[in-house]
């Protein structure tokens, strides 16, 4: 692939040799003409003066040939010459080689006509004057033809040109020299971040700044950056899950192993129940901790790499609301969905969405007071799915902790792992939206604000 | 009564209406053979042929001499590819040249030397000027001395005026229908009209003779059966050795003429014709020319004329006029009209 510079050059190259050509052709075509003309006068004038000196003596035209005329024709120095005088019947009167014929074309209205033929091999132009005698003793048409090779005239045309076409030329290579420098000027940026790209660290995933950059180049370096970002945000969330997952089963996992320890060494056969009902309890619980930790590494990696499609957040309360298995937890627990007409539509991506309103639908069943309530709705330019107990919500120390990965507080159940709410403001934050926790004296309700995704209807 | 004396020819021959070359000379033996053929006499030209023979030792020169209107018609015939071409031309019948060039006859050359004439003695860079030489009045001077040497047409016209009975039949001129040099100084005298008109009648006054050769023209001055010669080649009369002769420049105006070179388009041996053209643009040929009169260095004071009056007769395409056969009817007839009117008693 050739280098950009290359290719501009190479179009402005191409743009000024393609004008250059045009313009070439059209200065070619007129000097052409303006010798043309100009030597075409000369030798009319020539031929007009050998007219005049036309006389009818004792009957017959007579020629006295005028050097006026070939001092006229002599013009063109360096051209031989041609001439030749005919009576009406076409025959030769004087001519400068009676040997010599030019056949000139038939008489017109005209009273010059020009044309071209060969003169002994040459290209020569011609003309042919005629001038009528209405006498005595003599009445008729006089030819005269006056011809000259084309030397002046090709000399004139390429004076003409070369006048013309040498400061074009000039005028050409500065702005070569000109677009040269304007293109390095535009490329310099380029170059600049080329030579930063090639000197950066394979392991830098920090953004690259884009002050001072072309809109062009922001442009292309914000995506850049943008990708870089992700690819860091997946990395952090790799190592996180690593840690994540490492840091919370490394309790149960030792607790489990202490109660199977201690179910073996039993022998009192109550007692061995009760180890091996606590090591029960620890599996689930780990079983339970387990998924919570797959779910969230899997919408870390959903919202980063799945694209955004428009969601209605009615389904995403309804689907939660029918297939959350927390129903089973506590099926006593009274349950409602609250969602109109109007389809509520956000630009995300369902199952993380799913999976953010099942922890805080777990939540609120696990911890609020019944009845539970989960609904989606628009308020002004902002869709909530929200989650409403009645009870008196979290204590403020836990929201101010809201999200934090490690968020198990001295209080908690065994089966609350605190990664709930991790997941939801992960999924709050990877949509542009926002958790919002609210009390008042209905109750306590948590919800999920997001900007409003319209969709033409 | 004008007479015309018929040419007899003389040891010296200088222009002649010869249909064929008068005499050939040969320089040098080298294996290269070219032919030149002019209408200069050996006589006067052989210092310079013989020099160039000398410096190119592969030649074998062949110098035919020719009266210019047999060498026209020759040329001519040559170049319609009726016969071997020349390898050289050298004429002083100018306006035939020109024609000869006019209608494609003619090999170009350009070089350093060429370029460097004046534009009055070059042509296409086909025809080249290589001699300057004046056409003057030559005078027997003990028959005309002091205040009655004419140093102008005026004074020539007021002379013959004066005293028709001394110049009866003693003012000789070229016969322009026969020489085509004599024709060709006609034609730009006439192109000075009043004078010219003015010493056609004068001379008919005096019954001046019209007469071809430069030979007999000088002879018969030296000998006094000339007073007075108009328009003759002023190089023939240093080469006549003839110490009886003088020589004017006519202060009203003097016709210089250049003999021209050409090489035909036809030649054989182009290459040679090109070193001989060279040559006789060195200043060492120069000086050899100018020993033989053939190239006057002409300069104002010298001769006493102002620089407007040296009129040389240019290569140009206006020669042809001076070649026009309607146009030569013309002169011809104005030239024997004119004497014929004063024949009548």
């Amino acid at each position: 692939m050739q280098s950009l510079t290359a290719r501009v050059f190479g179009t402005v190259l191409a743009i000024l040799v393609l004008g250059g050509v045009l313009v070439a052709i059209s200065i070619l075509w007129n000097g052409r003409q303006a010798a043309r003309q100009s030597y075409d006068r000369i030798l009319f004038g020539a031929a007009s003066d050998i007219a005049e000196s036309i006389r009818i003596q004792q009957g017959a035209p007579l020629v006295d040939l005028p050097v006026s005329a070939f001092e006229l024709l002599a013009q063109a120095p360096e051209d031989r010459i041609y001439y030749a005088i005919l009576d009406p019947g076409r025959e030769i009167i004087t001519s400068v080689d009676p040997q010599q014929r030019i056949v000139p074309p038939p008489r017109s209205a005209d009273p010059a006509r020009f044309f071209d033929a060969e003169l002994d091999g040459e290209p020569a132009r011609f003309v042919q004057v005629t001038r009528r005698f209405t006498e005595r003793d003599f009445s008729g048409a006089v030819d005269v033809i006056v011809g000259q090779t084309l030397r002046a005239r090709q000399a004139m045309t390429t004076e003409l040109m070369l006048n013309a076409l040498l400061p074009m030329a000039a005028a050409g290579i500065l702005l070569m020299a000109i677009a040269v420098l304007v293109v390095r000027s535009a490329l310099r940026p380029l170059d600049a971040l080329v030579s930063d790209l090639t000197g950066r660290d394979p392991y830098d995933l920090t953004p690259m700044p884009t002050d001072n950059l072309p809109r062009e180049l922001q442009v292309m370096l914000g995506a850049m950056n943008r990708f870089m970002a992700r690819l860091d945000g997946q990395v952090e969330a790799m190592r996180n899950l690593i840690s994540d997952t490492a840091h919370q089963l490394r309790t149960p996992v030792a607790a489990i192993q202490i109660h199977a320890e201690s179910a073996t060494v039993e022998t009192d056969g109550v007692s061995r129940r009760r180890a091996l009902d606590r090591l029960l309890i620890r599996t689930r619980s780990l079983s339970k901790l387990l998924d919570q930790l797959l779910s969230r590494a899997l919408v870390v990696h959903r919202t980063d790499s799945v694209a955004r499609t428009p969601v209605d957040l009615r389904e995403v309360a309804l689907e939660v609301m029918e297939r959350d298995d927390s129903l089973a937890l506590a099926p006593e627990t009274e349950l409602r969905l609250v969602i109109g007409e109007e389809p509520v539509i956000v630009l995300a991506d369902a199952f993380s969405l799913q999976e953010a309103a099942r922890n805080l639908l777990g939540n609120a069943l696990k911890y609020g007071k019944p009845p539970v309530s989960i609904g989606a709705s628009q308020e002004g330019g902002e869709v909530i799915l929200w989650v409403h107990d009645c009870g008196a919500g979290p204590a403020e120390g836990v929201i101010a902790r809201l999200g934090d990965r490690f968020n198990r507080t001295a209080g908690s159940h065994e089966n609350s792992t605190g990664i709930g709410l991790s997941i939801v403001t992960s999924v709050a934050a990877a949509f542009a939206g926002r958790v919002t926790m609210t009390q008042d004296e209905t109750g306590f309700r948590a919800a999920l604000v997001f900007p409003s995704a319209r969709v033409p209807s | 009564m004008i007479r015309f004396l018929q040419a007899v020819l003389l040891l010296l021959p200088l222009t002649s209406p010869a249909p064929a070359q008068e005499a050939v000379t040969r320089f040098g033996d080298g294996e290269t053979e070219i032919l030149v053929r002019s209408t200069t006499d050996i006589g006067i030209f052989r210092p310079v042929m013989e020099r160039f023979a000398e410096l190119n030792p592969h030649l074998a020169i062949s110098y035919e001499q020719w009266g210019s209107n047999a060498l026209f018609d020759r040329s001519r015939d040559d170049c319609r590819g009726r016969g071997p071409q020349a390898d050289a031309i050298l004429s002083s019948a100018v306006q035939q040249m020109v024609w000869l060039a006019n209608a494609a006859c003619a090999h170009p050359h350009r070089s350093a030397a060429t370029l460097a004439l004046p534009a009055t003695r070059r042509w296409r860079d086909e025809l080249w000027g290589v001699t300057i030489e004046p056409a003057v009045i030559a005078y027997n001077k003990t028959l005309v001395k002091g205040d009655d040497i004419p140093r102008s047409r005026f004074a020539l016209l007021d002379a013959m005026r004066n005293r028709p009975r001394f110049f009866r039949s003693r003012i000789a001129t070229y016969d322009i229908a026969e020489s085509g040099l004599g024709y060709l100084f006609a034609h730009s005298d006439s192109l000075e009209a009043t004078t010219f008109g003015a010493l056609l009648e004068g001379f008919s006054r005096v019954d001046a003779i019209a007469t071809c050769c430069s030979a007999e023209i000088i002879a018969g001055v030296a000998e006094g059966r000339f007073v007075i010669a108009y328009n003759v080649l002023g190089s023939y009369i240093l080469n006549s050795g003839a110490p009886e002769v003088g020589l004017i420049m006519p202060e009203d105006y003097t016709l210089l003429l250049s003999r021209a070179y050409m090489i035909p388009r036809g030649a054989a041996q182009k290459a040679e014709a090109i070193d001989f053209l060279e040559f006789l643009l060195t200043p060492e040929a120069r000086s050899l020319l100018s020993r033989a009169g053939l190239f006057s260095e002409l300069e104002v004071g010298e001769t006493g004329l102002s620089g407007s009056a040296l009129r040389f007769i240019p290569l140009s395409p206006t020669l042809l006029v001076a070649r026009d056969a309607n146009r030569r009817t013309l002169l011809l007839d104005f030239w024997n009209e004119t004497f014929q009117r004063d024949v009548s008693p």
